[in-house]
């Protein structure tokens, strides 16, 4: 079994955040009625099967000055999109990187890199440096800026009993 | 826009990577950053309080929970944008969507307790909208880091 139903508890006793507090693990342990040994745990374990990738800040680009951003995406040759999908990912300014199916005849791009900068200009230039990394193993590109959010809604676990 | 200072910068820098898993992990953060703990905790309240950083705790991969993902895109004729952005956001499935500068306009991402859903709810807006649903589920992720260079 992946998750339990103490993990769920975990879960979503922390989904709004960590509480900001000298011992915080020790807080969330103490309302789910576990001790902060036993919950220390079990998050260890979340972390190494993937559930929980890290315990983090999530900045807020748009009030960082990250007021650009754009969907970049290129059709790289298969035979080194897994060679050249980690290179793409470690750029500091891509936020995600993913491999997705090409959907042929209109959608010929099969590599996404999200880009975000302080103006269009910033964010150009950094398509730029992907193109270059991606030389002659890519054969075109285009990119897609979001001009409005339709709906955002958080991270809602997904429907299941314990 | 609220000015951060070097060490809110320091800080935030430091917090987009992993908090230890230890009794007191602000403690050990604050040392490694040469602040105390006191000060790192209420710069990270600050922060969040003053909207720099959208959430502080874990972060899930609901995908490994057992639950499904595909982000889809739509190319919606501009006439009938509005309606079909109602028609798509009624789905509580729909996680998230924007409209995009391109000729598929609209992207949004399902997220569904299982696999097979997606394909049910994508049929079903399909069916509702008279649009093709063209999905991209994720076959590999580059993942490196979130990070921003506060």
């Amino acid at each position: 079994m992946k998750v339990d139903a103490t993990d769920r508890q975990i879960i979503l006793a922390t989904q709004q955040g960590l509480p900001l507090v000298p011992a915080p693990y020790k807080a969330v342990a103490d309302q789910i009625g576990l001790s902060e040994d036993a919950l220390l745990e079990r998050i260890a374990r979340l972390k190494s099967i993937g559930v929980i990738r890290r315990i983090a800040a999530a900045p807020n680009h748009y009030r960082l000055g990250m007021t650009a951003n754009g969907m970049t995406v290129w059709d790289v040759d298969d035979d080194l999109i897994g060679e050249l999908g980690p290179i793409v990912g470690a750029l500091p300014f891509v936020t995600h990187s993913y491999e997705r199916p090409r959907a042929l005849p209109g959608w010929p791009y099969n590599l996404f890199a999200m880009v975000h900068g302080a103006h269009r200009d910033e964010v150009e230039a950094k398509r730029g440096e992907i193109a270059r990394l991606l030389g002659a193993a890519c054969r075109g590109g285009d990119i897609l800026y979001s001009t409005r959010i339709l709906k955002k809604a958080g991270l809602r676990l997904p429907p299941k009993k314990a | 826009m609220t000015i951060l200072d070097a060490t809110d910068r320091a800080v935030l820098n430091r917090l987009q990577e992993d908090l230890p898993l230890s009794a007191h992990p602000f403690a050990e953060v604050a040392r490694e950053l040469g602040l105390t703990e006191t000060d790192l905790i209420s710069r990270i309240a600050r922060m969040k309080d003053n909207g720099m950083i959208t959430r502080f705790g874990p972060f899930f991969d609901a995908e490994a929970m057992g639950g499904a993902f595909c982000l889809c895109a739509m190319a919606v004729p501009e006439a009938r944008f509005e309606i079909v952005a109602e028609q798509v956001n009624a789905h509580p499935e729909v996680a998230h969507n924007y409209q995009r500068c391109h000729k598929l306009n609209m992207w949004f991402v399902l997220a569904t307790g299982h696999k097979s859903a997606i394909t049910s709810v994508a049929n079903r807006i399909e069916t509702e909208t008279g649009l093709a649903v063209l999905r991209f589920p994720k076959l590999r992720e580059f993942f490196i880091g979130f990070r921003v260079a506060a």
